[in-house]
């Protein structure tokens, strides 16, 4: 029972990361059916700048406590992945948004090997150590263990999803996100700047991988630069699991994907007798995600859409 | 009477000197040609190939190994060896493969052609492999010094061989070591499904289990994953006494900490690709208490390796990198087949390769039927105070 509730706590962990990834991807989704296939590469830049100014202000700032420290390089990694985020709409999307659907995905692609290539000749191909944020004592949760920062991981990407559901749902820029998602015309015509609102949401998505790409990072205590690539392409199948474009859909697909995986690789062993074994990991989510969406195309919680013309 | 005697001089002299300059000349059509000496007597130059990576991420280990070679042959050039009756000069033909598969086949092609007598290299496994065919196919002697891939051997090739130990002989020695050293008899295996990290588990779980010891799972991951928190804590529901992870220093790194977390309190075992910094910079304090091995012997407790550290020194004038020792040994081990066959031609001399005895810096030099060494050593290391610290060698020496 102990190493059930285990897995439940591993997956969960790994869930949350999934999900505040997924909400950069379901977001950009929503309002332009882009792909953002950079967004995996944002948050991988997110975790780099954290530890280049983590290491910079250890050097220089002695005596400063650690907490100031790591706040201030959260900052530093949000301001920089948002610029960031703007300038890649700005020159990768945004002249192309008339262009046919094929040309701002190869964009996209393009956009992500660009940043990863980038970021290895800045920051070099070996392997970069993340400093410890947390005591790393794992406290004991009915035969469970967690550590302290797995549950800050948890807490924070639970806030930061109500915090978008709140901001989308109850104040006027989420109103005019909402808007432009539903027809970009109208919205337009209706005094909404669409343009403004489709950098705002590049931009809210960033930041909020920037914070996933900073708990990854201490979680694993390990940066570099391909890795916001696999990230990328897991949170992008919970996204789609939970059906692209809707947020609730990403939250409960990523945290779902976590689950699977990690009981996946727990039991298939047992559950198979010994035929299948962890290397099954992979595929066992796979599996789910086709059946999902063999019997409802638009994922979990999507809604139909009409096709656009 | 005088003048005539002088006449028959110098026709003869004539016929002598033709002689040698046609022999010469279809000497240099062979591996070796002759050149004279300052004071006059005949040389034969005799080249030997290195390839290595001298350029990109891994490029001060390549010019170690050349350097390593160098060192021999400058050595056996001093000590003016005499083959096939004639004084013989050994030149370096080196070679960058860029760490490159495919750069390799390409350097190795050039080497050939450069009517080498035997080459040293390559460096890395990727490279070494592809290489091999076509120094099988010249029918030319190829001596890995750090190349420990199962699969160099395997190919059925008379022309390959290597100065350390491979990953098979690792596995073997780390299994024996988990159960009867550490006395662990309940053993969970990781690997990261790639050639290394699958062989090498291969190979421990066999050894673990013939020493006595039990293998309760195997678990897998695969080399783009950071998170084991799934099947570390299936293996802690089995409560192994030591957990192996064919795995490199990048995986079991994060690995060792979620270890630890999960309060997985069984030994920790790995195989060289976790002997590193690296590894321990990963892990941080987790890293304590941890296991790994290393083919060959740290310097300091190889035979020769105190005085070959100062030559190399005097020499270079800077440290060893890691596989000079190898490089220099397998150089030598070239050098003393040549010599003890008296021939620079491949086809003399690669029987007695394989036969051979060779007191090396880094140990005795004899090959099995494959072309690995026999009783290629083993070291044993231990993370203690954020160190690695030296335990044991297992193998070589004698």
């Amino acid at each position: 029972m102990d190493i059930l509730l285990q897995q439940i706590l591993n997956g969960l962990v790994l869930g949350s990361v999934y999900a505040l990834v997924a909400l950069g991807y379901t977001m950009v989704y929503g309002i332009l059916g882009l792909i953002n296939f950079a967004h995996g590469e944002v948050v991988m830049i997110g975790a780099m700048i954290a530890l280049a100014v983590m290491t910079l202000l250890t050097g220089t700032m002695v005596g400063v406590p650690p907490v100031v420290i790591v706040s201030l390089a959260i900052a530093a990694a949000i301001a920089v992945c948002m610029a960031l985020a703007y300038a890649i709409e700005r020159v990768a999307y945004r002249p192309l948004r008339n262009a046919p659907r094929l040309a701002p995905l190869i964009t996209a692609i393009g956009m992500s090997i660009l940043l990863q290539n980038v970021a290895m000749v800045i920051w070099g191909r070996q392997y970069k150590t993340f400093p410890q944020l947390f005591s790393t004592q794992p406290h004991t949760i009915a035969g469970a263990t967690i550590t302290d920062l797995q549950i800050v991981i948890i807490v924070v990407s639970a806030a930061l999803m109500v915090g978008l559901l709140a901001l989308v749902n109850f104040t006027r820029l989420g109103r005019a996100m909402r808007a432009t998602s539903e027809n970009k015309t109208i919205a337009g015509l209706m005094g909404v700047n669409v343009d403004k609102i489709i950098s705002a949401t590049f931009v809210i998505g960033a930041a909020l991988g920037a914070v996933a790409g900073v708990l990854v990072a201490a979680n694993y205590s390990i940066a570099h630069y391909s890795m916001g690539f696999m990230l990328g392409l897991k949170a992008f199948t919970a996204a789609v699991l939970g059906g692209i474009g809707n947020l609730g859909g990403a939250v409960l697909g990523g945290l779902l994907l976590g689950l699977i995986e990690s009981i996946g690789a727990g039991y298939i062993g047992d559950v198979t007798g010994g035929f299948l074994g962890s290397h099954y990991q992979d595929v066992f989510a796979f599996l789910v995600l086709i059946l999902v969406l063999v019997f409802r195309p638009t994922g979990i919680m999507g809604e139909r859409v009409a096709e656009r013309a | 009477m005088k003048l005539k005697s002088l006449q028959v001089f110098f026709r003869n002299a004539f016929v002598a000197v033709l002689g040698i300059s046609l022999l010469s000349l279809l000497a240099a059509c062979g591996e070796s040609e002759e050149t004279t000496s300052e004071d006059g007597e005949v040389l034969r130059v005799v080249r030997i190939g290195h390839v290595g990576p001298l350029t990109g991420p891994i490029a001060h280990l390549g010019k170690d190994n050349e350097n390593g070679v160098k060192l021999a042959l400058e050595e056996a050039n001093a000590a003016g060896l005499v083959i096939g009756g004639k004084k013989t000069r050994f030149e370096m033909v080196s070679e960058d493969d860029e760490g490159n598969p495919q750069k390799g086949t390409v350097v190795a092609q050039k080497i050939v052609d450069a009517d080498v007598a035997g080459v040293i290299g390559h460096l890395n496994s990727g490279t070494t492999i592809p290489a091999s065919k076509i120094y099988f196919d010249a029918g030319i002697a190829q001596i890995s010094p750090s190349a420990t891939n199962v699969d160099y051997t395997k190919q059925g090739y008379k022309t390959a061989f290597r100065v350390m130990a491979n990953d098979a002989q690792q596995g073997a020695v780390l299994g024996d070591f988990a159960v009867k050293k550490l006395n662990a008899k309940r053993i969970a295996v990781i690997d990261d499904r790639s050639a290394y990290g699958k062989g090498l588990a291969d190979q421990f779980e066999i050894a673990a289990k013939a020493a006595g010891g039990e293998v309760i799972t195997r678990e897998f991951t695969d080399m783009t994953k950071t998170d084991f928190t799934a099947i570390l804590t299936r293996i802690k529901g089995m409560s192994p006494e030591l957990v192996f992870c064919g795995c490199l220093d990048s995986q079991t790194g994060p690995m060792m900490k979620q270890f630890r977390n999960l309060g997985l309190m069984a030994i920790f075992l790995s195989g060289d690709g976790s002997q590193t910094k690296q590894f321990l910079t990963l892990a941080g304090d987790s890293a304590e208490g941890a296991y790994a091995s290393s083919p060959g012997v740290p310097l300091d407790k190889m035979p020769g390796g105190p005085a070959f550290t100062e030559k190399y020194k005097d020499t270079f004038k800077q440290e060893i990198q890691l596989y000079a020792p190898y490089a220099y040994d397998a150089a030598n081990t070239l050098i003393a087949a040549i010599q003890q066959a008296d021939s620079t031609d491949p086809e003399v001399y690669l029987p007695i390769l394989a036969n051979i005895q060779h007191e090396g810096v880094s140990g005795n030099v004899r090959f099995d039927e494959k072309g690995d060494i026999k009783g290629g050593s083993i070291s044993l290391y231990k993370v203690a105070d954020g160190e690695w610290e030296y335990i044991e060698t297992v193998g070589g020496g004698s």
